[in-house]
């Protein structure tokens, strides 16, 4: 009696184990095989879009430029931020995907680690592409991709406040005539202006316009015009133009608060155009000033579509018929309004203002428009901005003054 | 150690006697049950912390950890890590954040968790309601507290508005960052102390407080007599689950503040985070090293609680 049950026990701890064993292979073995599944038949795309779901005018547009191809399009959605790591670790494994489309300064880093191909390898056309946009993909004199789309920042202003304010907008010319702006709008009992300080990426790209506007370089962070850009920050949250919360607002909590309608003006980006309609009071759109008036030079964002090492070299030709298909004039422009952008190409740019008039101050920033990797600052540029972004912080937060903190910034970039 | 001893003693028995075909198929179903934990262990962890340890030892940038060729440097990288203006901070306010957290979650825990041991109508219902904190997604209440807090919209400020307090730059002032990511890291942690201290309760004999409350012992004497001293075992294991959770903490902190203003709350934890994801340009290698020495203070103390246990048992 006692010898049949030892055995059975032993096979069925056998079988259990066995499953288990096989059970974990294949899931640790998943993850690598995705893409050599994916063998000459399907294509795997990789996009920084998790909004839009697999019924979206996006995933339709993938799956059309697959089938034009004749192959299948597997796509994958990741946050922005994540995206960069997977797309590291998937090269590490030799996994990359065959279309990345990437938020602009990571294109720099990601060329640095030899991921992405050059467009004299995979022969992508930017011939039409403004030279100004396709610069935030460019390094030490190469291209890595084609931007999709580029959206700026500029200020949202809250027609109805400054009204109440006696505010005459066309007034706002240069960074004097905005303070002595918002210091009407704070007698009048309502909030100046709100914005991003965060401690990330967000942060920088909010500083940018300022620093910029001010005449400064992003190789000499403690120059005078810099110093002044963070004081100017700094004297709009002594003086109570703007809240302190925008030490730690990211740019969506800073939109919540220009849409609660409290706010004369808000910097903020293309993106928010679906939002703005929807506030409930009327607004306007300023290109942001620049300290002695003019536009000041906005940082680009938007992301490029970039096309990865691949093992197998062949695969490059189909990948190439697929980011045509993404960046023929008739997609992008179907493609830029969902995702609320401006069209890196002039003549799908008119074609957009012309059914949308008030896209207008957004072109023109657009235009004006610097990337943040460009003037071959490169893998140099996340350094530079860390610094900057951590100057800010302690400036705004008062543990440093803004020539002391752009001054520590500027050692440690060193 | 016993165990092991009797098994030992068992074989060489077994081998004075005859074989049998027993000990054979027994040792294959040993082997068998042992394969998934030990193939577990290492495929989850064994592996990563050999690449955790392996990483903070080498020289990535993002080429080398592409190509997978990042030249050994040794400790290079903790060097980088302990030479950096911000380790000091850093060390202090994890030991302050770790430190001022565990009392006071102690401390309101059992405070709650004697006041319900005495059962009284609707008792049930309140330690119900106590445990919110702990089922809530950490994101929602990371998110809440950050709003409550807000200096110039937060509830926080209008309540100290009415008692007549100017307001407080919570989150936004390096010197009161920390305090408010205390605030709400307590706040988190009182539930999983009240409910441990609470169950402890439990197992101690009602009739020692009868026959104390007999012998003229006050409410007071009796918590320090009898339910301070009796719960000491569980109060071991919760001070110390509650030290490796806290010293931890990652999600409150970075939602809250980010580490910041200027690094004035940030800990160990966010700034690996920082340093590894935080940047469009990642630091592997520090960050695994900020990292590794986490899971080293973690497991110091896991040692001091073996031995702990290990002396409760002999005596």
């Amino acid at each position: 009696m006692k010898r049949p049950t030892g055995r059975r026990l032993t096979v069925t701890a056998m079988t259990v184990a066995g499953l288990v064993v096989g059970a974990t292979a294949c899931s640790s073995g998943g993850g690598t095989s995705s893409s050599q599944a994916a063998d000459s038949g399907s294509y795997t795309v990789w996009d920084p879009y998790p909004q839009f779901a697999g019924d979206s005018a996006w995933v339709k547009l993938l799956d059309g430029c697959g089938s034009r191809a004749g192959v299948k399009v597997e796509r994958r959605a990741f946050d922005t931020t994540d995206l960069t790591n997977k797309a590291l670790l998937a090269a590490q494994q030799d996994n990359a995907p065959d279309v990345l489309i990437l938020d602009n300064p990571v294109v720099s880093t990601l060329a640095e680690a030899g991921v992405l191909t050059t467009t004299d390898e995979n022969k992508v056309d930017t011939s039409k592409v403004d030279p100004n946009l396709l610069a935030a993909g460019q390094s030490g004199g190469k291209t890595y991709g084609t931007p999709i789309g580029a959206n700026t920042l500029a200020l949202y202003y809250n027609k109805d406040v400054l009204t109440e304010a006696g505010v005459d907008i066309s007034s706002v010319k240069d960074w004097k005539s905005l303070t002595t702006a918002l210091d009407k709008v704070r007698k009048a009992g309502k909030k100046g202006i709100t914005f991003s300080a965060t401690g990330t990426e967000e942060g920088s790209f909010q500083f940018l316009p300022w620093f910029w506007g001010s005449g400064a370089k992003l190789t000499e962070l403690d120059s005078a015009q810099g110093v002044s850009a963070l004081s100017l920050w700094r004297d709009w949250l002594e003086k109570g133009y703007a809240p302190d919360s925008v030490i730690n607002n990211t740019q969506t909590t800073s939109w919540q608060e220009f849409a609660s309608g409290e706010y004369a003006f808000a910097e903020n980006g293309t993106w928010q155009l679906a939002g703005a309609e929807k506030a409930g009071f009327d607004y306007g759109v300023l290109p942001i000033p620049g300290a002695d008036g003019g536009s000041a030079a906005a940082p680009t964002g938007g992301e490029f579509v970039t096309v990865p090492v691949q093992g197998d070299s062949g695969r490059y030709a189909t990948t190439r018929k697929l980011v045509s298909c993404l960046t023929s004039a008739e997609n992008l422009y179907d493609t830029d309004t969902t995702l609320s952008y401006v069209a890196p190409t002039a003549g799908v740019r008119a074609k957009q203002t012309a059914a949308k008039p008030e896209l207008k101050p957004w072109v023109d920033a657009v235009k004006a428009a610097k990337g943040r990797t460009s003037d071959d600052l490169g893998t140099r540029y996340p350094r530079i901005s860390e610094q900057m972004w951590k100057a800010v912080q302690s400036a705004l937060s008062g543990s440093q003054s803004p020539k002391g903190a752009l001054t520590a910034a500027q050692d440690a970039v060193e | 150690m016993t165990v092991r001893i009797v098994a030992r003693g068992a074989s060489t028995n077994r081998t004075t006697r005859p074989p049998d075909r027993r000990p054979a198929s027994r040792q294959w179903s040993a082997w068998a049950f042992l394969a998934p934990v030990t193939l577990y262990l290492a495929l989850f962890y064994a592996y990563p912390l050999y690449r955790n340890a392996d990483l903070s030892l080498r020289d990535y940038t993002v080429r080398s950890f592409v190509q997978g060729d990042a030249p050994f440097t040794g400790l290079e990288n903790y060097r980088k890590v302990f030479d950096d203006p911000a380790f000091g901070p850093a060390l202090t306010h994890t030991i302050v954040f770790t430190a001022v957290c565990l009392v006071f979650q102690y401390a309101i825990g059992l405070a709650l968790a004697v006041f319900f041991h005495q059962r009284f109508r609707l008792s049930a219902t309140l330690r119900a309601l106590f445990l919110v904190p702990w089922l809530l997604p950490l994101i929602v209440s990371a998110s809440s507290w950050s709003w409550m807090l807000n200096s110039d919209s937060g509830v926080v400020n209008a309540a100290l508005h009415v008692i007549g307090v100017g307001p407080v730059h919570w989150l936004t002032s390096p010197s009161w960052s920390l305090t408010s990511v205390i605030i709400a890291n307590i706040w988190i942690g009182v539930p999983f102390n009240l409910v441990l201290l609470h169950s402890g309760l439990q197992s101690i004999p009602r009739n020692l407080y009868e026959a104390a409350a007999l012998d003229g012992a006050s409410a007071w004497q009796r918590f320090w007599r009898i339910t301070f001293p009796l719960l000491r075992p569980v109060s071991a294991v919760t001070l110390l689950l509650g030290l490796v959770y806290t010293l931890k903490v990652f999600d409150i902190i970075w939602i809250m503040t980010k580490g910041g203003p200027a690094g004035s709350s940030t800990t160990f934890a966010t700034w690996s985070y920082r340093l590894g994801f935080g940047s469009l340009l990642p630091a592997f290698g520090p960050g695994a090293a900020v990292g590794n020495l986490l899971v080293v203070a973690a497991l110091a103390f896991g040692l001091v609680y073996l031995r702990l246990q290990r002396k409760q048992a002999l005596s």
